[in-house]
């Protein structure tokens, strides 16, 4: 491939966020790791949800499909599936991925499909004008809402930790550098990776701003925290690095540490694939019909 | 005998299964055509359920309303069975139910018993009276100690009690076909396609050891049909499965539901085969089965999903974003009793148009429907390549009759068809560049470039965009995306050859109009009925220019719903007026005799304008 430039990653498109959205920093992460890792923009797809942050293929010089609500990891996943050749980057806001779609985010830990799932909180829903996301606390009033908020918050690490995600990661919009690195890594861990990004919204979010934010976000790795959980730990290892993961996910107040919490080396999906479609992946569905079908074998079974 | 069912029934996971599969294989194997009918309940075990086997010297694909020869391994299917068999015909059950009582057969809905209470005049009628009712109405009651004939075998053959009954199935179809004076070889052979090794050691020992006891000769005999090899044996979702195989299925997701789910798990089960490796994906639920499958067609790759109603409701959405990025999709749907879950194992064509019209806001789509289970192998073909020519939605209509239906096919029939068309752009090299994917072409379809293609990117969205796939709300935009859209409607309507829009089997002053699963059943009835004409509509959307055909006629509906969904239809796209529509919705499929009797009615000018079928147990 011919070699790109930074600015080659960067659509001709100008992107319609509000001034100061966290969106910002995570797109230009998106767009230095892209071109970090040297990925050829043909071969590689971001899928988006629905929503202010849904737009963020559109700011890009690679493949972009911006779904459905809550569908942006079921549409992911089958084309990761059908061509696993590709680098995929599935991104949504918290209502897209916690709310409407809850039942693929859990379901995806199932899978653990090789991609990275971004995943931008700002606890609203704010092209909708900012109602109560699902990581918004109980009690919580953001400035739209007419009433504290009466639902509780889900826990986006510990969630993703007991749907079996492989790689839990948490980055903050506004430290574009981790971020970036993360996202870096996401992409090159095998399996399903995910990456909580805390986004303040500056129009409608007036609890959790940058000014909020700045003094308690620290980093893991700067305190010595080791996510690497290696195949066959023995289980009273095991039992330790939960433990270690849970406190940390759980961690949320005076201080809010971000990285990575949790790198589990499991089977792909893809590797699960292989079970029973021998010739997978080297022969993928992407790759369309390879042979002629066998269809007087397939017959056989129902001859008289 | 040139036509002749045989009934099976008895309770859920006990078989009956089995002993259908097997009779209907023996009776191949003998050179006769056949088609088997299952009626099921929705449950694991226990609810009563039951198969026809209907043999005809001719390739079959419809079910009469009596039965000639009825097996009652249960004392419910003894009950329930009361009046489904004709005069003259043989009740063939086990002698120890006949001391129950209506009361005790728990599974029995209280309509029924409220219906024998009546009938006997007992406030609590015993299966010795139900029987005495099949005397009276001239059938031939042939007891027959299944369990204790098992015994008896397994004990001249040293096997013990509990082995010996699990060959029960074979001991009732083999009883049956010796009453019929059928000879023993076809059914040893039958035996020999189901069962491997000791198993089927045993049970053609025990086909035997039945042949050897003398029976009574019957009033009526099965004879051998003139054995001719290249036949097959299947049901309706193994045809659809391979038609999807033959029409290059790559990708297929599912969420387990009845009665759709057959179609999946045949794929899953046969990716070994040369050509066959498709990626079976069962999803969390079926807005993720239709997403995942729009997602891998966006590779490239033939993909397609399989539900019935209710999933078919939360497809919905998927399948308008499908519409909208103009992505080749296949949807096919096994119709069942809705609404709600409804009867979720019997027949209905009650999505007729939520097929066409479900979803919001309106984008091009295909619906065709498969009339039997050669059309359902041959239509799963075309609906991939229509997809994919098309880049859009293709709705498979199939439902419960079709999917669970088996019938002999000639093997040469099941081809694979050349069909193509897809407009694909060429890979590119150099520095990939954004790729005016939608830009508006004269019949609306633009080459598809799957993502991964070499030296191109674009992109896609569920919003309205421009020919880049990027969002705008610009209202000349808008207009020239929504008619790019719709053009291929228009287009596929000129392309599609009219043999695979309609038939008209046979004109005549009265024309009766169906779609999908009625269509066996009319062929038939047309062979008894005169001055009445036959046209089989094949696509449903975008609706065939059949007007023309229509002029002057009598027009008649025979459809699986209540209000008349077709009739309706018909009268929307062609201004014509339907005067009768022939409905069923209690979850039967239509029988012959209802179809001849409805239609002489309609013939003689002494019908209503609605009639309702209502046969079946």
């Amino acid at each position: 491939m011919v070699e790109l430039k930074l600015t080659d990653y960067k659509a001709d498109k100008h992107p319609d966020w509000c001034p100061g959205c966290g969106d910002f920093g995570i797109l230009s992460a998106l767009q230095m790791a892209l071109f970090e890792l040297r990925l050829d923009p043909s071969q590689t797809v971001v899928f988006s949800g629905i929503g202010c942050s849904g737009k963020t293929p559109h700011y890009l010089n690679v493949y972009g499909v911006h779904t459905l609500h809550g569908r942006v990891l079921p549409i992911a996943q089958g084309a990761k599936l059908a061509n696993p050749h590709l680098a995929v980057v599935a991104v949504g806001g918290d209502g897209d991925g916690l709310g409407i779609g809850t039942g693929h985010f859990v379901a995806a830990g199932r899978r653990n499909v090789d991609m990275l799932y971004i995943l931008y909180d700002n606890e609203v829903y704010g092209l909708t004008k900012g109602q109560a996301g699902p990581t918004l606390g109980l009690g919580e009033k953001t400035k739209s809402l007419p009433k504290p908020n009466p639902q509780g918050r889900v826990n986006p690490l510990l969630l993703a930790f007991a749907s079996g995600y492989t790689w839990i990661a948490r980055g903050y919009a506004y430290d574009v550098k981790s971020l970036k690195e993360l996202i870096k890594e996401g992409l090159s861990h095998k399996g399903l990776a995910f990456l909580h990004v805390l986004q303040p919204c500056p129009t409608y979010n007036d609890l959790h701003t940058k000014e909020w934010f700045a003094p308690r976000i620290y980093r893991l790795q700067d305190e010595g925290y080791d996510p690497h959980v290696p195949e066959g730990l023995p289980p009273e290892e095991l039992d330790k690095k939960m433990a270690q993961f849970q406190e940390k996910a759980a961690e949320w107040g005076e201080r809010i540490p971000t990285g990575i919490f949790w790198k589990a080396e499991v089977p792909t999906f893809e590797e699960r694939l292989k079970a029973y479609l021998p010739r997978y992946p080297e022969v993928y569905p992407a790759l369309g019909q390879q042979e002629p079908l066998d269809l007087e074998g397939l017959l056989k079974e129902f001859a008289l | 005998m040139d036509d002749f069912t045989w009934r099976v029934g008895g309770p859920q996971g006990g078989g009956i299964e089995t002993a259908a599969t097997l009779f209907a294989r023996a009776v191949g194997k003998g050179g006769w055509w056949v088609a088997t009918k299952r009626e099921y309940h929705s449950n694991i075990m226990g609810r009563h359920s039951y198969l026809d086997v209907r043999l005809s010297r001719k390739p079959v694909a419809s079910f009469r309303d009596r039965v000639d020869f009825l097996v009652a391994l249960d004392g419910e299917t003894l009950a329930r069975h009361l009046g489904e068999v004709r005069e003259g015909g043989v009740l063939l059950y086990d002698p120890k139910v006949l001391d129950l009582t209506v009361h005790k057969l728990p599974m029995l809905d209280h309509r029924v018993a409220e219906d024998l209470r009546e009938r006997l005049g007992r406030e609590d009628p015993s299966l010795r009276e139900i029987l005495q009712a099949y005397v009276e109405a001239g059938v031939q009651p042939l007891p027959y100690p299944f369990e204790e004939v098992a015994d008896r075998i397994g004990a001249e053959l040293g096997v013990p009690s509990l082995q010996a009954r699990r060959t029960l199935n074979t001991i009732a179809v083999a009883a049956s076909l010796h009453f019929l004076g059928f000879p023993l070889e076809p059914l040893l052979e039958a035996l020999a396609l189901q069962f491997r090794g000791k198993v089927l050691e045993l049970n053609q020992s025990v086909a035997q050891a039945v042949y050897r006891e003398e029976v009574p000769k019957l009033s009526f005999q099965l004879h051998l049909n003139g054995y001719e090899p290249g036949r097959v044996y299947l049901t309706g979702a193994q045809a659809a499965a391979l038609g999807k195989l033959a029409g290059g299925l790559r990708f297929q997701t599912y969420y387990p539901i009845s009665p759709a789910t057959d179609e999946s798990t045949y794929l899953e089960a046969h990716t070994a085969f040369t050509g066959a490796d498709v990626a079976v994906v069962q999803t969390e639920d079926e807005i993720a089965a239709v997403t995942m499958a729009i997602g891998a067609a966006l590779t490239g790759a033939k993909a397609a999903t399989a539900t019935s109603g209710p999933g078919f409701s939360l497809m919905a959405e998927g399948m308008g974003f499908a519409g909208m990025i103009e992505a080749p999709l296949v949807v096919t749907l096994y119709q069942r009793g809705g609404p709600s879950t409804g009867l979720p194992t019997r027949t209905e064509q009650g999505d007729l148009m939520f097929a066409i019209r479900g979803g919001h806001g309106e984008y091009p789509r295909i619906v065709l429907a498969s009339g039997d289970l050669l059309d359902a192998f041959l239509d799963a073909q075309k609906a991939l390549a229509w997809a994919w020519r098309y880049q859009t939605v293709v709705v498979h209509l199939l439902d419960k009759f079709l999917a669970s239906t088996g019938q002999i096919l000639p093997q040469e029939t099941l081809k694979p068809l050349a069909l193509d068309g897809e407009r694909r752009l060429a890979p590119k090299e150099g520095k990939p560049t954004p790729y005016a994917r939608y830009a508006p072409t004269e019949d609306g379809i633009s080459p598809f470039a799957p993502l991964g293609t070499p030296g191109v990117f674009y992109w896609m969205t569920s919003d309205e965009h421009d020919p880049l796939g990027h969002i705008t709300e610009d209202p000349v935009l808008r207009e020239a995306q929504m008619e790019k859209r719709m053009q291929k409607l228009l287009t596929a309507r000129k392309e599609i050859p009219l043999a695979d829009q309609y038939t008209l089997f046979r004109d005549g002053e009265v024309l009766v109009l169906g779609f999908g699963s009625v269509k066996g059943t009319l062929l038939e009835a047309l062979d008894h009925l005169e001055g009445v004409g036959y046209l089989h509509l094949r696509l449903l959307w975008p609706f065939p220019e059949i007007a023309h055909l229509l002029e002057g006629k009598r027009l008649v509906t025979v459809e699986h719903n209540y209000s008349g969904q077709l009739a309706d239809l018909v009268q929307q796209e062609t201004l014509k007026k339907v005067h009768h529509r022939v409905v069923k919705y209690n979850g039967r499929p239509i029988t012959l005799e209802e179809a001849v009797e409805a239609l002489k009615a309609v013939k003689r000018g002494q019908a209503p304008g609605r009639i309702v079928l209502r046969k079946g147990v």
